[in-house]
């Protein structure tokens, strides 16, 4: 979660009393994440520039609606994630629930394959902004509703019950999408991260 | 515990959400087993890198649209 403003508090005031340069000082401070949040949902750079744009004017829209009892930043999630869903559900990738939903208690059936402990952390070998691209390709790997969850939960912060609700699914689904997840991003990050990592950054990342 | 239990438990463990008594019992088994010791530590640090890694700048060309897309707005006189 990025941090706020300093004076962030007067600048949702004053955006909120229909100063637009207060509110495009807000939106500068988080418009990368809302994007990145889009793309991480959407895995397009198209729909995710459409939920910066679609959830940016929204916010504009209903600034005077925000109560102030969440960060602004908390708010304008939100509203970016539900124009993000409505961007799956449009193209059918997203069911608020559906009969191949794991069970709790089901996450133990994914078996660990790769197993090497990692050599130098991610951020020293290598450069930021490859590995950024790399997180956000593997990320990519996942099915749409548990990239969903793992990006609220393990990059924005959500705690596990404001995930479930924000998506609309159950603690266990959540908890159990989100173990799998963890794990199976774990596996994908061991091919390059691993002490004898056969691929240190694929061809395209150098 | 076994390590399939592990495995099931390690999001838990990793958020110190799990119960004392569990914790203290997947820690016995990560004491004499190095897969699965190795299996939480990198599953730690998938979760933190993901948590740690600042978002790029927005490219150009798509910040230039979201400024395009408010003058407009604005010139507009939204939301009043």
């Amino acid at each position: 979660m990025p941090t706020h403003l300093d004076n962030e508090q007067s600048i949702v005031a004053a955006a909120q009393a229909g100063d637009s340069d207060a509110f495009v000082t807000l939106l500068n401070q988080y418009s990368r994440h809302i994007y990145r949040l889009g793309l991480s949902i959407t895995g397009n750079h198209q729909d995710a520039e459409d939920v910066l744009q679609e959830a940016s004017l929204k916010a504009y829209r209903a600034i005077a609606e925000f109560q102030g009892n969440s960060r602004f930043y908390t708010w304008l999630v939100r509203i970016a994630v539900n124009v993000a869903l409505g961007k799956l559900r449009k193209r059918a990738l997203w069911k608020e629930s559906s009969l191949d939903e794991p069970r709790e208690g089901e996450g133990g059936s994914y078996v660990p394959l790769e197993i090497e402990s990692w050599g130098d952390d991610p951020e020293k070998a290598c450069l930021h902004n490859e590995l950024q691209q790399l997180l956000a390709e593997v990320i990519q790997k996942l099915d749409p509703k548990s990239r969903t969850i793992f990006t609220l939960r393990d990059v924005e912060k959500f705690t596990i019950e404001e995930t479930a609700k924000l998506l609309g699914l159950s603690i266990p689904v959540v908890k159990t999408r989100l173990l799998r997840s963890r794990l199976k991003l774990r596996e994908e990050l061991t091919k390059y991260f691993g002490k004898d990592a056969r691929n240190a950054m694929p061809t395209s990342h150098r | 515990m076994r390590c399939r239990q592990v495995i099931d438990k390690i999001s838990e463990y990793i958020d110190g959400e799990l119960d004392p008594e569990l914790v203290r019992e997947l820690e016995r088994h990560l004491q004499h087993c190095e897969d699965c010791r190795v299996v939480v530590d990198t599953t730690r640090k998938t979760v933190e890198v993901f948590c740690h890694t600042e978002p790029s700048p927005l490219p150009n060309d798509v910040r230039e649209r979201l400024n395009q897309m408010f003058r407009h707005s604005f010139r507009k006189g939204e939301p009043n």
